[in-house]
């Protein structure tokens, strides 16, 4: 056991993947000797060669795109897209491609490809490098989404994610990198992909959240647990599918349920949690669902990005609001 | 500022030779069926020639067949061929079952020579996924997205490199519209950057739809696209099979041999539609325009050709016609008989392992579809 940070179990995850399975490779743009901008793949290239780790010409489409080609060689391809912004420019590999493909081929071929991205705000960021596109891409049928909020998820679910058959959408919370330890297994171990976790048990309302919002969420019940307050404290994980079942479990114990996300409110993974409840948990409720989400305008910049990302005060305000309805 | 300028730089020069050295489209027969390279012709066995002839007459024939499928209501969408048999026969015998195709949605005929089934040409334009499964065969499904087909092969390129076959390519072909993608240089480049082995094909059969060739771009030629990424290319005459397939053949063995990837741009002429469906070549181009290519068809030369050397007669080509019709009656009929895929197979080929809310959708719809 060893105290790693979020990224140094993601970088101890490749290393369990690059060395158990010789088809995997991992490219992109400056992962080679450079081992990312954040350092997620630093030493990989050294370890397993320029082959399996390798730059990549500066194209985001072509990178998802030569994904699907290697993996139609046979190869496990783990591609890294910078920042989750710049999936913009290949959203066709995604969603017109690699996710149909097992479709397409009637179950007899597979996508077996990993993209790891990161995301999300409080970093200072220059524009498009922090934004929340996960409400893009979580209605993509044959895609998988996932997020890690804890450095002991992580490196087990990019393991998972690497084994799976499917195309994967792995996002990395930029702001979780550095800020947090946790102990970490050596060797491997693997976190399912598409189940929540309660990360905090409690009787009086349940919160659900995922990525850097568990932590937000987690201070918030803390807070509240002072005043005799129970919360249970659900993290998602996987974005797509939900695993809807740990949240009617939940809420059928504590009858109110509030769901945070830092995206934008509009259409997203936050909607889709609160009608799950409505349409098969809403007899268990004693209070309508409340949501708290980032307000629906373009990603903020810098200067006003702490007062747009929602916090912990801000769950704290709407769990008064739901408790006391 | 420099008190003279506009004088130090020529860019009109380097604009005006930029297409210099592509501009002499490799032919070997011309338009009235004379021979123009001897050399190359006699290249050929009696044997050779015939056989492309005969592939070129299947591919119009499976036009004309299709075209009546279509109109009969037997199928979906179909993007005829008509015209650009030398290209499409003609580059898709340069490739080995070893090779990877790529094709897009015009190229179905290439993906049958190449071991899909004619069934399964059908299976894709009715909408059956089954159409699709071509189990060891190396090719992928027709692409729609224009351009999506060139990083993938450059993809496949590098995984037959690193897998460390021999002889062995990935090949993909796009229109001349298709080259205004930014998929289109992501791919040559991404292929060129890992000097990868790949075939790229640019069919240029001067309309995208309604948009003409020059609205694409203003450079003279789509081969020399290719210069800004490394990657050599060449014009040949579409519309004769024999330079077709020399110049992809010898692409092939570029690429093949370790030198990263080649580019091939066809000068050819979409006789027909867009589609099957609706489009109507007269609101957007003139008979002017289109008698000197009706006039330069593919198999006039190479039936002119084959007669004058006692090789081919009208009564063995309508024979032959027939005889490859009657194939794809019996190829619609298996297709006809084909199970209707339904909403649970979709279902249980969305993911290997069905999420909950899809094996919820599958429960579904198995009740609905088995009422």
């Amino acid at each position: 056991m060893a105290k790693l940070t979020y990224i140094k179990a993601i970088t101890d995850g490749l290393d369990v993947v690059l060395g158990e399975d010789p088809k995997t490779l991992i490219f992109g743009e400056d992962v080679g000797k450079n081992g990312g901008v954040f350092r997620t793949t630093e030493g990989l290239q050294d370890k397993y060669g320029e082959d399996r780790v390798f730059d990549t010409p500066l194209a985001e489409s072509g990178i998802l795109g030569l994904s699907i080609g290697l993996a139609a060689t046979g190869w496990r391809p783990i591609p890294e897209i910078q920042f989750m912004g710049f999936t913009f420019e290949a959203v066709d590999s995604i969603g017109g491609q690699m996710a149909r493909n097992r479709f397409r081929f009637s179950g007899k071929r597979a996508m077996p490809i990993t993209i790891r991205t990161p995301f999300g705000g409080g970093t200072h960021t220059a524009e498009m490098h922090a934004d929340n596109l996960e409400n893009y891409f979580v209605g993509t049928p044959g895609l998988r989404v996932v997020t890690p909020s804890n450095p002991y998820d992580a490196k087990g679910m990019i393991i998972s994610a690497v084994e799976n058959n499917d195309p994967v959408l792995f996002m990395e919370n930029l702001k979780l990198y550095r800020s947090m330890k946790d102990e970490i297994p050596e060797g491997k171990y693997t976190v399912p992909l598409d189940t929540a976790k309660v990360v905090k048990e409690g009787t009086d309302l349940t919160i659900v959240a995922y990525s850097a919002e568990v932590n937000e969420a987690l201070k918030t019940a803390e807070k509240l647990e002072k005043e005799n307050i129970s919360v249970e404290v659900i993290d998602l994980r996987s974005l797509s599918p939900i695993d809807t079942d740990t949240i009617f479990k939940s809420v059928e114990k504590t009858h109110k349920v509030v769901v945070v996300q830092e995206a934008q409110k509009m259409a997203g993974v936050g909607a889709q949690v609160a009608s799950e409840i409505a349409e098969h948990a809403i007899m268990n409720l004693d209070a309508p669902i409340g949501r708290v989400a980032a307000p629906d305008s373009v990603y903020p910049w810098a200067q006003v990005e702490n007062d747009w990302l929602p916090n912990a005060d801000d769950i704290e305000e709407k769990a008064r609001e739901i408790l006391n309805y | 500022m420099a008190k003279k300028t506009g004088q130090t730089i020529d860019f009109a020069s380097i604009k005006a030779k930029m297409s210099d050295p592509y501009k002499k489209p490799l032919q070997v027969v011309d338009e009235t069926g004379k021979i123009v390279n001897q050399e190359l012709f006699d290249s050929f066995s009696d044997e050779e020639l015939v056989d492309f002839m005969k592939k070129m007459v299947w591919e119009r024939a499976l036009h004309e067949q299709t075209m009546n499928f279509s109109r009969q209501g037997r199928l979906g969408f179909y993007a005829p061929t008509f015209g650009e048999e030398a290209s499409e026969m003609g580059s898709v015998s340069a490739f080995t079952d070893k090779d990877w195709l790529f094709p897009a949605y015009r190229d179905l005929p290439q993906l049958i020579q190449h071991g899909a089934s004619v069934t399964q040409g059908f299976l894709w334009s009715k909408g059956n996924a089954v159409g699709d499964d071509y189990g060891d065969t190396r090719a992928w499904f027709p692409q729609i997205i224009i351009g999506a087909q060139y990083v993938e092969a450059a993809g496949a390129a590098l995984g037959l490199k690193k897998n460390g076959e021999k002889d062995a390519v990935a090949f993909t072909y796009t229109g001349d519209g298709g080259t205004s993608q930014g998929d289109f240089y992501e791919g040559i480049n991404f292929a060129s950057s890992f000097q990868a082995p790949a075939v790229f094909m640019v069919q240029n059969n001067g309309w995208a739809i309604s948009v003409p060739r020059k609205t694409q771009t203003a450079a003279e030629t789509l081969a020399q696209k290719g210069v800004a990424s490394g990657v050599p290319g060449v014009q040949v005459d579409g519309m004769d099979v024999l330079a077709v397939y020399i110049a992809t053949k010898e692409a092939r063995e570029f690429a093949a041999a370790g030198n990263g990837p080649a580019l091939v741009e066809t000068l050819t002429y979409r006789f027909g539609a867009h589609s099957s469906a609706g489009d109507d070549p007269s609101r957007y181009r003139t008979k002017e325009e289109e008698k000197p290519w009706f006039d330069a068809d593919p198999l006039i030369r190479m039936r002119k050709v084959l007669t004058d050397k006692g090789l081919w007669s009208q009564e063995q080509e309508d024979k032959l016609v027939e005889e490859y019709k009657n194939d794809f009656k019996a190829s619609m009929k298996e297709a006809e008989n084909t199970p209707t895929q339904s909403v649970v197979d979709m279902l249980k080929t969305t993911f290997e392992e069905p999420t909950p809310q899809v094996k919820a959708d599958i429960a579904r719809f198995e009740a609905k579809e088995s009422k």
